[in-house]
């Protein structure tokens, strides 16, 4: 099953990957990180069923930490959105330099 | 073999020698009184200009009362008619400044006394004091070191004892000058340079007393140098006297080179192992006479000499005629064992100092400046003392270098004293016109008969009238250049395929016509300055007197070794004393080397030589009389009347047209070379712009192009994130 | 309540029904691929996200499937019910729902998007080929009888409390700060009210 397993994460990562590329809506680009985080955590769980049970803890932490960044992130987009109302990407270039 | 010259040399040091315990253990003192007497002149001068605050417009204003005049003048008196306040240390000055020179020279004598008694017949090896080592760098070691024979000893005296009269005599010439301690801090330093110059143990230190004294020579050139034309003719002297010492340099390398060791008992031990003839010593020879070419005014680079009589005329007597152009004689005769290893390097010095004999007389005999006319004359007896060294007669060409010493100070200073009577006359009726110019003068012998006395004795000298010094000296060296044009080592070399023997003939005729000339020039001057009528002007006339007896005094000394200075070195045929004395007494040093030039040739039989001197004796007197006879001093006029001069005359004035030659061949293209490539083109357009401007625009650019990178915009982050994650993965997959 | 060693063995679905398994395993895999790239080709970025809820919802059977059951519930709990409630609350937030502009990039785009994941696939793929050590690998079935034996949640807690006591704490602070953050960043401000 582990390669099985790491096959279908391999292709979520690289549909993730694909997505941020495509994709010019802030959150929708935000949701296919989330993706690619998910894949990254179906391998941690495929290895740890061969490896030990450090692959799911490593899960949990990367939960939390998707959970934290997204709360963060999408405050962000709030706020981006308050100051000019758009998500495009292609309008949100004010770190030019 | 080096380090076998080492050995030999260090065991030479460990001998002991009979000086040791003796006053020459004082030697290291005879040069350091002078350095003495600069330090504390020097500190007065400074500290005289420190209480006197910023410039002082009175010192300034002596200067330019004379701007007018082209050349610098010496400066006794104002303006206007009242009394200059003299400088605010000169009792002290006028104690310290010649009083070292005294000591000096009465240490120098003791040493002398102490030289005389140890040798006994002879000193065979020099005395050598090693102070410290100071660069010992590989195989070479240089030491600090003072060597005294024979040859030194002579210098040594000269240059004390002729520099102590000169001393003096500027106590009272330069009597009211404001940069009094100034003057006599440079004399001093100069008398240091020179004997370190004389007195150095090996090249190196000579080496540094040699650029010391052209230091010093520009200073006191340019000692007045609020007017351009004096501190010109400084940076002249300096740099020509550069150019000089580059070969002296060059030489130095050779010899380290070849030989491997740079102080004088080494390289006499090493020079045995050179080929005879070849062209290293040749090289080496040649590039050290490129120095005294340099240094003592030869041909081509002698340019510096008449311009450097813008300086005090004292300086002139010291440095410009006594001791420091008298350095590239000294030289020769030091490096006498490679000289005489290379006939065809000696035939070179040979011609170009008969050459330079003739040509510098033929232009003193036109000009009217009178210190110009000595210091033509002082180019042609130079040219005289390297005929003497360059064909091997060392002990010829140092006589006439101590002869000369004597009577062309006592030209000068007698000329300086005339010189102070003009301007003291002139100065108290306000005139403007050129103290310095014959034209101006004459009839002075009523007005200055002291003086007047004294310069006819050195002149009577100079032309070679005997029983005077100049006529002993002089017919040396010609006696000796015939003597090797008959048969020498020089004489079987060959230059430009022409054998030495003719051009050692052409050399003799060339140094019989300088002689000629030169009495003629002498007489002439002396004609112009002191007989006929005077052409100072009415109101002048009255204030012409003789100069004080501070500064005449000297001049009777000089006279009376210029008396006797004959019987330093007197000729077989004429036994009024000791024979040959200075012959005796420098044998050691440089008979050897004058013998292998010789090269076992018969000497010249007594009745031939007789003739010789009888023809140079006639020729003398001949040249007096036609100046004599063809020269009328009433037909003068003074010099803002003077008609201009035409045809060869105006060559003549003109100096053959050299320095103009020079600097439109070669001063005018260097400069302009300089100006256009080097300055405009490589240091503005190269490093100016390209480098300096140009590496600050590479990293403006560079961070011009790094700020594009970050255009804000996420969608290119992303991709060249992904791009990135490739990249690596593509490194793992690869590997 | 039993403890979990007193439990009796539950036998594990791989050990009995393996084509059974295998074809669940299959099925989840698949259905989550379809959903991933349906979730990228939407224009409305609520129904991207509610795919994206599907692709979860997958991918905590998968799981399951691997001997994950506290992962797998954790998955449906904190990611699709928390994480991806948020995003659907920020998307009605910012009114996105209705009419969404076209934002997908042009065709050349997603060629090279496309070129660019293929190329990660085929690289990691290739990175595949390495080997573990044997000595890392586990015996066969050791995380089912783990499961079996102590139950889903004490091979995490175990680790979690013990080993990884010190990440643990520091993910709290993480987590205390990400609050914190998304007040301060998100709040109104005043001028913000004002209009």
């Amino acid at each position: 099953m582990l390669a099985e397993a790491l096959f279908f994460s391999a292709v979520l990562f690289v549909i993730g990957v694909f997505g941020v590329l495509i994709r010019r809506n802030a959150i929708i680009v935000f949701m296919c990180v989330e993706l690619m985080l998910n894949a990254v955590n179906l391998t941690f769980v495929a290895f740890a069923q061969e490896y030990g049970a450090a692959g799911q803890v490593f899960v949990f932490f990367v939960m939390t930490v998707a959970a934290a960044e997204a709360a963060v992130g999408l405050a962000i987009i709030i706020g981006l959105f308050r100051h000019r109302p758009t998500v495009d990407l292609k309008n949100i270039n004010v770190l030019k330099g | 073999m080096h380090s076998l010259l080492q050995a030999a040399t260090a065991a030479q040091t460990a001998t002991s020698h009979p000086l040791d315990g003796t006053a020459a253990r004082w030697l290291w003192l005879v040069p350091l009184l002078p350095l003495l007497g600069f330090v504390i002149n020097g500190l007065l001068s400074i500290v005289a200009a420190y209480q006197a605050g910023p410039a002082d417009p009175s010192a300034a204003h002596s200067e330019e009362s004379h701007a007018g005049h082209g050349e610098g003048h010496d400066d006794a008196g104002k303006h206007e008619h009242h009394e200059i306040p003299r400088h605010r240390y000169a009792g002290l000055t006028s104690i310290v400044g010649p009083g070292v020179l005294v000591l000096a020279f009465i240490l120098a004598v003791l040493i002398f006394v102490a030289m005389r008694g140890a040798g006994g017949g002879g000193m065979e090896h020099p005395f050598v004091q090693r102070y410290f080592s100071w660069m010992p760098v590989g195989d070479l070691q240089i030491d600090a070191a003072f060597q005294l024979d024979q040859l030194s000893m002579l210098m040594v005296l000269v240059v004390t004892g002729v520099g102590m009269l000169i001393h003096v005599f500027s106590v009272g010439y330069m009597r009211d000058d404001p940069g009094y301690p100034r003057y006599f801090a440079y004399l001093n330093l100069f008398v240091f340079f020179m004997l370190l110059l004389v007195l150095g143990a090996n090249y190196p230190l000579m080496f540094i007393g040699w650029e010391g004294v052209g230091l010093c020579s520009y200073l006191l050139i340019g000692f007045w140098f609020s007017e351009k034309a004096n501190a010109d003719a400084g940076k002249k002297a300096f740099i020509v006297n550069r150019i000089g010492d580059f070969g002296f340099l060059i030489a130095m390398f050779l010899l380290f080179a070849n030989i491997g060791t740079l102080d004088f008992r080494g390289v006499t031990e090493g020079a045995s192992a050179l080929a005879v003839g070849g062209p290293v010593v040749t090289a080496i020879c040649l590039f050290l006479f490129l120095g005294c070419a340099g240094k003592s005014a030869q041909i081509p680079l002698y340019i510096w000499l008449p311009d450097a009589m813008a300086g005090p005329t004292p300086v002139s007597a010291l440095i410009h005629a006594a001791t420091m152009v008298t350095a590239g004689v000294f030289l020769i005769a030091r490096s006498s064992m490679l000289f005489s290893l290379a006939p065809v390097a000696e035939l070179v010095v040979v011609l170009i100092g008969a050459l330079t004999a003739v040509f510098a007389a033929s232009i003193g005999l036109k000009q009217w400046d009178i210190k110009k006319v000595l210091a033509y004359s002082t180019v042609s007896q130079l040219g005289y003392m390297f005929v003497g060294v360059g064909s091997g007669a060392y002990v010829a060409g140092m006589f006439h270098l101590a002869t000369h010493a004597f009577f062309k100070a006592l030209l000068f200073l007698g000329s300086g004293s005339v010189i102070y009577a003009m301007h003291a006359a002139y100065h108290h009726t306000g005139n403007h016109d050129d103290a310095q110019d014959m034209r101006n003068m004459g009839g002075l012998r009523q007005y200055m008969p002291v003086t007047f006395v004294l310069m006819w004795i050195a002149t009577l000298a100079i032309a070679g009238i005997p029983p005077l010094a100049g006529f002993f000296s002089k017919d040396e060296i010609l006696g000796s250049l015939f003597a090797r044009a008959q048969g020498s080592t020089i004489a079987q070399a060959h230059l430009f395929g022409i054998p030495g023997t003719v051009w050692l003939y052409i050399a003799w005729v060339f140094a019989l016509s300088a002689a000629l000339m030169t009495a003629v020039y002498m007489t002439r001057m002396m004609l112009y300055t002191f007989h006929g009528p005077n052409r100072t002007g009415e109101a002048e006339r009255s204030y012409l007197k003789e100069a004080p007896w501070v500064m005449t005094g000297p001049l009777v000394v000089l006279a009376a070794l210029t008396i006797g200075g004959g019987w330093l070195n007197l000729p077989e045929f004429a036994p009024l004393g000791v024979v040959g004395g200075l012959e005796h007494w420098l044998e050691p040093v440089v008979g050897e080397y004058t013998k292998r030039v010789i090269g076992g040739a018969a000497p010249v039989s007594p009745g031939l030589e007789l003739g010789l001197v009888a023809l140079a004796v006639v020729i003398a007197a001949a040249g007096i009389a036609i100046a004599v006879a063809r020269l009328d001093p009433k037909m003068l006029v003074p010099k803002s009347r003077s008609p201009q001069e035409e045809g060869f005359e105006k060559v003549l004035v003109n100096k053959y047209y050299v320095d103009e030659i020079y600097d439109e061949a070669i001063v005018k293209p260097v400069v302009g070379v300089s100006r256009q490539l080097l300055w405009r083109g490589i240091d503005v357009g190269v490093i100016d712009s390209l480098m300096v401007r140009g590496s600050a625009y590479l990293a403006q650019l560079t961070g011009f192009i790094g700020s594009q990178f970050q255009s804000g915009r996420l969608g290119t982050y992303a991709w060249v994130l992904t791009l990135g994650v490739l990249a690596v993965l593509g490194a793992f997959t690869i590997r | 309540m039993l403890l979990p060693a007193q439990q009796p063995a539950i036998p594990m679905a791989h050990g009995t029904l393996p084509l059974l398994y295998t074809f669940h395993f299959y099925l989840f895999g698949l259905i989550a691929i379809v959903s991933a790239l349906l979730f990228v080709t939407r224009k409305s970025p609520v129904a991207a996200a509610l795919w994206l809820v599907n692709t979860m919802f997958c991918l905590a059977a998968l799981y399951v499937l691997l001997d994950a059951q506290f992962i797998g519930a954790i998955q449906v709990i904190v990611y699709a019910g928390a994480i991806m409630v948020v995003f659907l609350f920020v998307i009605m937030l910012l009114n996105l729902g209705q009419s969404p502009p076209a934002d997908i990039r042009g065709i050349w785009w997603k060629i090279a998007a496309g070129a660019v994941g293929l190329a990660i696939i085929a690289q990691i793929f290739a990175m595949t080929r390495s080997k573990t050590p044997a000595t890392l690998t586990l015996p066969a079935g050791f995380a089912a009888n783990q499961v079996a034996t102590t139950g889903a949640v004490a091979p995490i807690a175990g680790p979690l409390f013990n080993d990884y006591l010190l990440a643990f704490e520091i993910t709290s602070i993480l987590l205390l700060a990400a609050i914190v953050g998304a007040v301060v960043v998100g709040r109104q401000r005043g001028e913000d009210l004002a209009r």
